[in-house]
This record gives C-alpha cells, sequence and structure tokens, in this order.
C-alpha cells in the first residue's frame, strides 16, 4: 500500500499506524476496561481471501484518505470484553456483547482517527458492523491491513488497520 | 427534585455505561430516558420534559449535530443544555458542536473524573 498523499507530500508510514493504534487500544482499554493491553509484534496482512472465525467488528474510515479499522477475537474475549465493559457476566455472544465490541472497536479507531487527522486531514467514521460466525471469508479494496495483536487476561485481540490516499485524490484534474 | 436525563447514543452499551457513571459519581438523577438516534430523541422530547440531553455524535437516521440543530431551533427546548459525548475528537467537529449551541464536549473514552467534572455545573 503507497501510504504517501500527493498533495500534501504527507507521508503515514507503518510504524506511524503501529504506533497511533497502540496509544488509541492502550487508552481505551485502560479507561473503559480497567486493564492492560500489551502489544505484540506487528505485521502486514494481505488482502486475500481466508476463512476467518469469531466476532470481528469493522468500521470505514472516508476524507481525504480513506480505509477502515477492525478488531477481530475470539467468542470467549468478546465476552470478556462485553464483561468487563458493561460489568455483567456474559457466557455467550448476543447482541449485547456485539455491541460492545462494536463500540470499543467504535472508541479505538475513533482515537485513532483523533491522532492521525492531523496528517491526513479530517476524516469521518462509518457506524461500527460486527460480524459473528465460524468460516466467514471478509474482503475489502485495500490491498494490505496492518495488524497488531494485543494481549490482555491471557485473550488475544487484534486490530487492523488499513489507511492511505483517496483514489479520488491521486486522479489527475482537468488542468492537469 | 432530581434532574430528568435524555442519553441519545445507537450504542446500548454506552447508554449504560453513562448511566452507571452518573451514578458512581455520586449524581441523582431523575427519570433517565434513552434514544438510539435523533428522530427517537425528537419524539421523546415531545412528551418528557428534561433537564439535560447526552448526545452522541455518529447515529443512524439522526446524527447528534442534527439532533442539536433542532433542539436548539425549538422555542420549548432551545434552553435545555446539550453536551456531546463522542468518539470525533477532532477540532472541527468540536467548533462544529458549539457553533450549534452544545453546552460541552466529551471525547469517548472517559472516565467516570472526566463526567464528574463537565457534568457537575447542570446534575450537581
Amino acid at each position: 500500500m503507497d501510504n504517501s498523499n500527493p498533495s500534501s507530500g504527507l507521508v503515514l508510514d507503518r510504524d506511524e499506524i503501529v504506533h497511533n493504534v497502540t496509544a488509541a487500544c492502550q487508552e481505551v482499554f485502560t479507561t473503559m476496561l480497567g486493564i492492560e493491553a500489551t502489544p505484540g509484534e506487528p505485521y502486514v496482512q494481505k488482502n486475500v481471501l481466508g476463512s476467518a472465525a469469531g466476532v470481528m467488528s469493522l468500521i470505514g474510515l472516508a476524507g481525504t484518505w480513506t480505509g477502515a479499522g477492525s478488531i477481530i477475537c475470539s467468542p470467549e474475549c468478546a465476552c470478556r470484553l462485553a464483561s468487563r465493559l458493561l460489568m455483567t457476566e456474559y457466557q455467550s455472544v448476543d447482541h449485547e456483547v456485539l455491541d460492545a465490541v462494536a463500540e470499543l472497536t467504535n472508541m479505538i479507531v475513533g482515537s485513532f482517527k483523533t491522532l492521525v487527522e492531523s496528517r491526513t486531514g479530517p476524516l469521518g467514521l462509518s457506524i461500527p458492523s460486527v460480524v459473528y460466525g465460524r468460516n466467514f471469508n471478509f474482503r475489502n479494496g485495500a490491498d494490505e491491513w496492518t495488524v497488531v495483536p494485543f494481549f490482555s487476561d491471557d485473550e488475544q485481540i487484534e486490530i487492523r488497520v488499513c489507511l492511505a490516499p483517496s483514489r479520488a485524490q491521486n486522479k489527475p484534474g482537468p488542468g492537469d | 427534585m432530581f434532574p430528568d436525563l435524555l442519553i441519545v447514543d445507537d450504542s446500548l452499551a454506552i447508554r449504560k455505561i453513562l448511566q452507571r457513571t452518573l451514578r458512581q459519581a455520586g449524581f441523582n438523577l431523575g427519570n433517565v430516558y434513552e434514544a438510539g438516534d435523533g428522530l427517537e430523541a425528537l419524539a421523546v422530547l415531545r412528551s418528557h420534559k428534561v433537564g439535560l440531553i447526552l448526545t452522541d455524535m455518529n447515529m443512524p437516521n439522526m446524527d447528534g449535530l442534527q439532533l442539536l440543530g433542532q433542539v436548539k431551533a425549538n422555542d420549548e427546548w432551545k434552553d435545555v443544555p446539550v453536551f456531546v459525548i463522542s468518539t470525533e475528537g477532532g477540532q472541527s467537529k468540536v467548533i462544529e458542536a458549539v457553533r450549534l449551541g452544545a453546552s460541552g464536549y466529551l471525547r469517548k473514552p472517559f472516565t467516570a473524573d472526566q463526567i464528574k467534572g463537565r457534568l457537575e455545573k447542570y446534575l450537581g
């Protein structure tokens, strides 16, 4: 993914994405869940079709840069996150657990967005969507995702972000 | 007589968390009404008098800024303080909310102390 912005000359490199994802995730975990989230080794995931399972929450980002942010975790992890957030015990994934994961995604991606807007310009956030199931496939238009795994209470949560200058912005104007 | 409150957020989780946080912060609340978007909020306002509105920004059907505009344009509701609580922390969003008449703005994630500090004037 080319993360350079041709109109401003700015580049948002992968290290900055990882740094800001980490800051956003740790702020939300500490403030809203009262637990620490320890980042693992980040990596790049090519946007290839592959089966996934568990709970996946997704929010779109749009502006002069476009992309998405996502949280993926196991059903057990989703229940624990919801239990901590809402201070109610959840044993299985229901609409309240999915809503809680969606809101955590909203806060993490929203915080990430605020952190990078000084580089990308204003970005809009979509309303979160959540998928729960087994053996589902997912694809969007991005070539690759920056993935940051986090570990908390023996659970693993993956936060994925793709963000690149909008294609419309890259097109030459009428006078170019 | 404790103030009645309207919480507007498409997330059930946030509506629950806000109620819990307000009670933990020591505020005595009257009735707490909930709405999942701006349209639902307007329906609540037509049938109940409230002393404070807490609203999210990004919601389906009618977002928080549209709701804020409708409240401030209505003679019956215009003096009700509206507080925006949103993941949208960008300066432009805050300025837009204040321009439309918001009494305050708080970014998610929030702590109980932040909520207490910002809302004491209205609920204390």
